[in-house]
C-alpha cells in the first residue's frame, strides 16, 4: 500500500499558488489581446475585398489547424532568431496564445455576425447608414449578446491550453507542480493535487458559463457556437 | 532539414500510432460513457457524469504527466511515454465524445423509439437498428472535429519524450541549431495534412444539413 | 437622352435587373410625380419587390437609369459596344436613401433598441442630429402613428401591427421625399392589418409620395391614384384604379384579379 503524504504540498503551497497566479495572468493577457484581434480578423474575413479577407482567412485557418504546442515552440525558439529579440517564456507564450485564441474567437465573432438576419442590415442601410455604421450600431450589438456563452467556453479552453507553457519553462501551475514533484519525490500527491486545483477552477468557471447560458436562453436569446 | 527523412518518418509514424490508439479507445470508451450518461440507472449515470466532468475540465497535459509521473507510484509496472500519453488523450477524448454521443442520441425525437417499440423491438434492438444509425449521422461532424483535435493533441506526447513529429522536430532543432526551419517545417506538415481534413468536415457538415 | 422634367420626382428608364443568369426585371419605365400614390400589384416572382428595392438601391440595377428630382444617380459610362454601364458609389447611395424611405414586410426593427431609439436612430447616426433634437422629432413621429405610449418599450413586447407602425415612424423621421412600402401588411395577422393601413391612408391624405407593393387590392383601389400590374418583369398594365382594377384590359390582369377578388370595391 502506498504511503500518502501531503505534507510537502502544504509546505510549498506558495509555490503552487504563484503558479496558479501565473496561469491566470497568462490567460488574462491572451484574452486581452486575443479578443480585439479576433474581432478584427472576423471583420476582415467578412470584408468584400479579397485582399483583406484572404490573408485573414489564411491566418485563422492556419492557427486553428496547427497544434498549439507546435505554435508555442515556434514562437519561443524560432521567432527570437528571426527578429533578433530576447524572448522570455511569458512573452512567447503571450504572443502564441493571443494569436491562437484570436483565431478561434474570429470564428465565434464571424458566426455571431452572420447569424444576425439580413433584414437587420437591410433596415440599417435603408435608413442611409454606411456599412460601418450598420455594423457598429445594429449588427455587432446583437451579435455580441449571442456570442457570450461561446466566448466564455473558448476562454475556458484557453485556460486549459495554457498548461502547454510548462514545456517551455514558464512558471505556470503545471511547471511549478513538475518542479515540486521532482524536488519532493512525491509526484503522486503533487500531481493529484494539481489536477484537483485545475479541475476546481475550471469546473467553477464552466458552471458560471452554464448558468449564464440558461439565463440567456430564458430571456429569448439564441446562442451560437 | 531534408537530410533526416528517416527521423521525420519515424515521427510521423509515432504520431499516427498514437492518433489511432487514442481515436479508437476514445470513441469506444466515449460510446460507453455516452450511453451511461443517457441511461436512467443511477449506477451508470453517476460514474459516467463524474468521469465526463472531471476529464473535460482538466487539462490534458496535466493528465499525461499524472499518468507518467504519478501513477507509477501506485502501479507495480512501468508506464511508457506512449501509455501515459495515450491514457491522457484517450480519457479526455472519451469524455468529450461521450457528450457528443449522448447529445446525438437525445436529439432524436421520441417518435423513433415509439415506432421501433411498436414493431416489437427490444430497447437494445431499437438502439442498434433505429436510433444509433440516425444519431451517428448527426454526430459525424462533431466526431470528426474530435478526431482532428486528437490528432493535434498527439504533440503533447512530446512532453514525455514520445517519438512523434514534434519530438523529432525538437531533436533536429537541437542538433542543427535551426529551430526556424525545424518548427516551420513541422507546422507546415501538420497544416498540409490537417487542412484538407478540416475542409472536408465543413463540406460534410453542409451536406448533412441539406439531407436533413 | 430623356427630357428632364423638373416636375418629376422619380424617373426610371429601361430598368433591368439580373440575378445570376435569371433576368427578373426586363425593362421598366416609370415616372413618379410628387403626391403620386402608386400601388404595385403582381404575383410572387413577378419582380414587383425587386423593382421597389432598386428604387432605393437595396438592389443595384443591372441596366437602366434612375433619376431623382432630375438628378441621375450613379456615374454612367458608354462602352464601346454602345451599351451604358452605371457605377454607384456608396456615398451617393447613402444620400439617396436619406431621401427615399423604405418600410419592410418583416418590419426589421432593431430589437436591442426601444421604439423611441429605433425612430431616433436614423436621425442620430445618419443625419448627425443632437440627442434632444432627435428625441423631439422621434416623439412627434411616434405620436403621428399613435404609439407615443409605447416609446420606451422594446420591439419584443409589441404586436406585429405596432411594430410596423413604428417602422413607418422610423422611416418618416428621416423626412423622405418618397416612401416605399414592400408588402407592409403581408406578415401581419388579419386583425392587425387595419391599424397599419389606417396610418398609410393618413399619409396618403397628407399628400406624401408613396409606392406601395401590396396584396390588399381593396385598399389599393381606395389609396392609389395609379395602379401598376407587374408580370414577368415588365409593367403589364398601368392606369387609374378604376381602369386597372375594375376594367382591366389585359387578360393576365383579369386572371390575377379573378384569383384575388375576395373584395368588393
Amino acid at each position: 500500500m502506498y504511503n500518502w503524504d501531503f505534507a510537502p504540498i502544504f509546505a510549498n503551497s506558495d509555490v503552487l499558488g504563484m503558479g496558479l497566479l501565473n496561469t491566470l495572468k497568462l490567460t488574462g493577457t491572451a484574452l486581452t489581446f486575443g479578443v480585439p484581434l479576433g474581432l478584427s480578423l472576423a471583420l476582415l474575413r467578412l470584408s468584400r475585398w479579397r485582399l483583406l479577407s484572404m490573408p485573414a482567412g489564411l491566418l485563422v485557418e492556419f492557427f486553428r489547424t496547427t497544434p498549439p504546442l507546435v505554435q508555442l515552440f515556434w514562437f519561443f525558439f524560432a521567432l527570437p532568431i528571426l527578429v533578433q529579440v530576447e524572448m522570455t517564456p511569458f512573452v512567447a507564450a503571450a504572443i502564441t496564445f493571443s494569436i491562437q485564441s484570436a483565431a478561434f474567437f474570429a470564428e465565434v465573432f464571424r458566426a455571431g455576425i452572420v447569424s444576425i438576419e439580413r433584414g437587420q442590415s437591410e433596415a440599417a442601410l435603408a435608413l442611409g447608414m454606411s456599412g460601418q455604421q450598420a455594423m457598429r450600431r445594429v449588427i455587432l450589438p446583437q451579435a455580441v449578446k449571442r456570442m457570450i456563452p461561446a466566448f466564455m467556453e473558448r476562454s475556458i479552453e484557453l485556460m486549459k491550453t495554457t498548461t502547454l507553457v510548462a514545456t517551455v519553462s514558464y512558471a505556470d501551475l503545471l511547471f511549478q507542480a513538475n518542479e515540486l514533484a521532482q524536488k519532493t519525490f512525491r509526484p503522486l500527491e503533487v500531481f493529484t493535487v494539481t489536477a484537483l486545483i485545475y479541475f476546481t477552477v475550471i469546473y467553477a468557471a464552466s458552471l458560471i458559463v452554464h448558468r449564464l447560458e440558461r439565463r440567456l436562453a430564458v430571456s429569448g436569446e439564441t446562442t451560437v457556437h | 532539414m531534408w537530410a533526416y527523412p528517416e527521423a521525420l518518418l519515424a515521427g510521423a509514424a509515432g504520431t499516427l500510432r498514437i492518433f489511432v490508439i487514442c481515436l479508437v479507445v476514445g470513441l469506444a470508451l466515449g460510446l460507453l460513457v455516452g450511453l451511461g450518461r443517457y441511461s436512467k440507472l443511477r449506477l451508470a449515470y453517476i460514474p459516467a457524469s463524474i468521469f465526463v466532468e472531471f476529464f473535460r475540465n482538466t487539462p490534458v497535459l496535466v493528465q499525461i504527466l499524472w499518468f507518467y509521473f504519478a501513477m507509477p507510484m501506485l502501479m507495480p509496472f512501468e508506464i511508457s511515454p506512449l501509455m501515459a500519453a495515450s491514457l491522457g488523450i484517450s480519457l479526455n477524448s472519451a469524455a468529450f465524445s461521450g457528450e457528443i454521443f449522448r447529445a446525438g442520441i437525445q436529439s432524436l425525437e421520441s417518435g423513433q423509439w415509439e415506432g421501433a417499440r411498436a414493431l416489437g423491438m427490444s430497447q437494445a434492438q431499437a438502439m442498434r437498428r433505429v436510433i444509433l444509425p440516425q444519431a451517428i449521422k448527426r454526430m459525424l461532424p462533431a466526431l470528426t472535429n474530435r478526431a482532428i483535435e486528437i490528432f493535434k493533441m498527439s504533440t503533447l506526447a512530446s512532453a514525455v519524450a514520445y517519438v512523434e513529429l514534434l519530438q523529432q522536430g525538437k531533436l533536429i532543432a537541437s542538433i542543427h541549431y535551426n529551430p526556424i526551419e525545424a518548427y516551420t517545417c513541422i507546422a507546415l506538415l501538420f497544416f498540409i495534412f490537417l487542412y484538407p481534413l478540416v475542409q472536408s468536415t465543413y463540406f460534410l457538415e453542409r451536406k448533412l444539413r441539406q439531407s436533413d | 437622352m430623356s427630357t428632364q422634367d423638373p416636375k418629376d420626382l422619380l424617373r426610371v428608364s429601361g430598368l433591368r435587373k439580373h440575378f445570376g443568369n435569371q433576368e427578373i426585371l426586363k425593362g421598366i419605365d416609370l415616372t413618379v410625380n410628387p403626391g403620386d400614390r402608386i400601388a404595385i400589384l403582381g404575383v410572387s416572382g413577378s419582380g414587383k419587390s425587386t423593382l421597389l428595392r432598386c428604387l432605393n438601391f437595396m438592389e443595384t440595377p443591372t441596366q437602366g437609369q434612375i433619376q431623382l428630382s432630375g438628378q441621375v444617380i450613379g456615374s454612367e459610362r458608354t462602352l464601346r459596344d454602345g451599351s451604358v454601364q452605371t457605377t454607384y458609389s456608396e456615398r451617393e447611395l447613402i444620400r439617396v436613401r436619406q431621401r427615399v424611405g423604405m418600410v419592410f414586410q418583416q418590419f426589421n426593427l432593431f430589437p436591442h433598441m426601444t421604439a423611441l431609439s429605433n425612430v431616433m436612430e436614423g436621425l442620430r447616426t445618419v443625419k448627425g442630429m443632437a440627442r434632444d433634437a432627435a428625441q423631439t422629432k422621434a416623439l412627434e413621429q411616434l405620436a403621428r402613428v399613435g404609439l407615443l405610449d409605447k416609446a420606451n418599450d422594446y420591439p419584443a413586447r409589441l404586436s406585429g401591427g405596432q411594430k410596423q407602425r413604428i417602422a413607418i415612424a422610423r422611416a418618416l423621421a428621416m423626412e423622405p421625399e418618397l416612401l416605399l412600402f414592400d408588402e407592409p401588411t403581408s406578415a401581419l395577422d388579419p386583425e392587425l392589418v387595419v391599424e397599419v393601413l389606417r396610418v398609410i391612408r393618413k399619409l396618403a391624405e397628407e399628400g406624401r409620395t408613396m409606392l406601395l407593393v401590396t396584396h390588399e387590392i381593396g385598399f389599393a383601389y381606395h389609396f392609389a391614384n395609379r395602379v401598376l400590374f407587374i408580370e414577368d418583369g415588365v409593367i403589364h398594365e398601368s392606369g387609374t384604379p378604376d381602369e386597372v382594377l375594375k376594367n382591366p384590359r389585359q387578360t393576365r390582369t383579369q386572371a390575377f384579379l379573378a384569383r384575388h377578388n375576395e373584395f368588393k370595391f
